[in-house]
């Protein structure tokens, strides 16, 4: 237990708890002051005491949420469907991407390098302008589609690679046991695979989150809009782009802080 | 010193016939016209140096690689890449790997559940219950609820010839399945190889293990450049070779 007290060196004092704290903390004030500087030298008129109440309200009628936290909760309602639907189309272009299949294998690469070289506001306007009436899909559905579709053929990659990353013992070993392909992937493979798959698939997340912001394009009511909305109401540009960030910011550390916890517990098991 | 060399107990029903097969792999041959046939109960044992062909002719017959001219028919099965019947003749092959390959994310006792209960659709409890016999068998029963690489190698593999005795298969194979380990723990695998020979089961087996040839191989093959060079009992093959490749063979791997 008794460690030796070692000499001190630069990088062991820097990568100390307090002093890495200390740093941040300055870069952090640098930053805010800085800007908060140079809008009081354009003379901006800061009124962070009327951004409360775009959280939430307490009054006679109770306790509601405010606009912001109506417009998060929209953000990652979307998010969280076109995530799921573009795990299972993810899954589905690898899968066809790793079959021996040509015409599978053709039309999984041809998906790719089509959503790889295009604007995602582009894909956008495609699914609300062009699909949008042709199927008659309103906003929302045809901003999750978009989102959904863009980010399979991302996931689709981290599927791939984690399928990859098994070793080819593995598929001999269920093949001699009678296994089936879709049995192999569904009890060997896939289960192993998620570990390679978790840390990229949370980036993912944390992309689709950040990305889900230009649908504010086609005026879906999620957080940037409101916060778009907001403005053209209060004239609180500042205050409002600041929190709103700052909205982003915690949603996605909170996200990755979470994951990396179940990481921690997968790594244990095996 | 030797134990059952010639069994009246070797029935004559074929399980494995082979005829005139090549193999290529691009433009290399790894088969050349190889011919076998290996009787219900018959302990067949192949050697020969590497790259001979001994694991592409052992995984042709279970078709993790698929044969480019001849014919193999195993239990009756034609193997074949596209052939209906693959799963079932699967299910009647056991192979056991140089590597193991269990499952890593499952406990010993899934990894021998999981072919029974998925493939087989054996209820859970009949599944443990057989697993725990066959653990038993392999001389582990206490190690059922750990990980594989929490056991030695030794124990792995013989996890792995549990997991295919599970499946109660009538054709086990061997691809070199002591070669990866340590010395120490040869002789224990070997050890449940030679009880599991004793069992009536056809056993096809890869190996350069001579004291388990002599001991319970019905025929020895010699491969050499993807071709059966030739085919004997023990003890023509360990005394009275009749190719001099194989005299040459012998000399290397029985020196020391
Ligand atoms: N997938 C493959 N692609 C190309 N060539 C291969 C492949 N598998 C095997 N070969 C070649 O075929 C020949 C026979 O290989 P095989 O693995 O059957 O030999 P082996 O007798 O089992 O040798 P060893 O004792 O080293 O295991 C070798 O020359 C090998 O390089
Ligand atoms: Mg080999």
């Amino acid at each position: 237990m008794s460690t030796r007290a070692k000499p001190l060196t630069l990088k062991k004092v820097l990568n100390s708890v307090p002093v890495s704290f200390a740093i941040y903390a300055f870069v952090m004030w640098l930053i805010i002051y800085g800007a908060y500087a140079g809008a009081q030298a354009m003379g901006y008129n800061w009124q962070w005491y009327r951004m409360p109440q775009y959280f939430y309200t307490l009054t006679d009628d109770g306790f509601q949420l405010g606009e912001i936290m109506i417009g998060l909760g929209k953000t990652i309602q979307l998010s969280l469907t076109a995530f799921a639907l573009a795990t299972i189309f993810g899954l589905f272009i690898a899968l066809l991407r790793l079959s021996d299949l040509v015409i599978g294998r053709g039309l999984s690469i041809a998906l790719l390098e089509f959503l790889r070289n295009m604007p995602l506001l582009v894909l956008l306007y495609l699914f609300y302008y062009v699909l949008g009436p042709v199927f008659s899909l309103d906003r929302y559905t045809a901003s999750v589609l978009c989102l959904a579709v863009f980010h399979a053929a991302l996931i689709s990659e981290i599927f791939r690679a984690g399928i990859n990353a098994i070793p080819k013992g593995q598929w001999e070993g269920a093949t001699s046991i009678g296994m089936s392909k879709g049995q192999a992937y569904r009890y060997i493979i896939l289960p192993q695979s998620i570990r390679f798959m978790l840390p990229p698939m949370t980036g993912e997340v944390v992309h689709l989150i950040k990305s889900s912001a230009i649908v504010s394009v086609i005026a879906v009511a999620e957080l940037t809009t409101i916060g778009r909305n907001l403005i053209s109401d209060t004239y609180m540009s500042f205050e409002i782009w600041f929190t709103i960030a700052a909205v982003y910011m915690v949603v996605t550390l909170l996200l990755s802080i979470g994951v990396s916890q179940v990481e921690k517990r997968y790594a244990v098991q095996t | 010193m030797k134990m059952n060399n010639t069994r009246a107990s070797a029935s004559l029903k074929e399980m494995i016939h082979v005829a005139h097969v090549d193999k290529f792999y691009g433009d290399f041959q790894a088969l050349s016209d190889v011919d076998l046939s290996v009787n219900q109960g018959e302990r067949i044992v192949i050697c020969g140096p590497s790259g001979s062909g001994k694991s592409t002719l052992i995984r042709c017959l279970n078709g993790l690689e698929f044969h480019d001219a001849g014919e193999i028919i195993v239990d009756g099965i034609s193997v074949e890449e596209d052939s209906k019947h693959l799963k079932t003749l699967r299910q009647e092959v056991g192979m056991v790997f140089q590597q193991f390959n269990l499952f890593p994310h499952l406990t010993i006792l899934e990894n021998l559940t999981i072919g029974p209960m998925k493939v087989r659709k054996i209820a859970k409890a009949e599944a443990e219950k057989r697993a725990r016999l066959y653990l038993e068998r392999v001389h582990i029963p206490e190690q059922a609820d750990k990980y594989p690489a929490q056991l030695s190698g030794g124990q792995q593999q013989r996890v792995a010839i549990a997991r295919s005795l599970c499946m109660e298969t009538r054709i086990m194979l061997f691809d070199e399945p002591t070669s990866a380990l340590d010395p120490e723990m040869i002789n224990e695998v070997l050890d449940v190889m030679v009880e599991l020979a004793d069992t009536g089961i056809t056993m096809v087996c890869v190996t350069h293990e001579m004291g388990f040839a002599r001991k319970v191989a019905d025929r020895i093959v010699f491969m050499e450049a993807g071709r059966i060079m030739e085919t004997a009992t023990p003890d023509k093959f360990f005394t009275n070779p009749d190719s001099e490749r194989l005299k040459l063979f012998l000399g290397q791997i029985l020196d020391h």
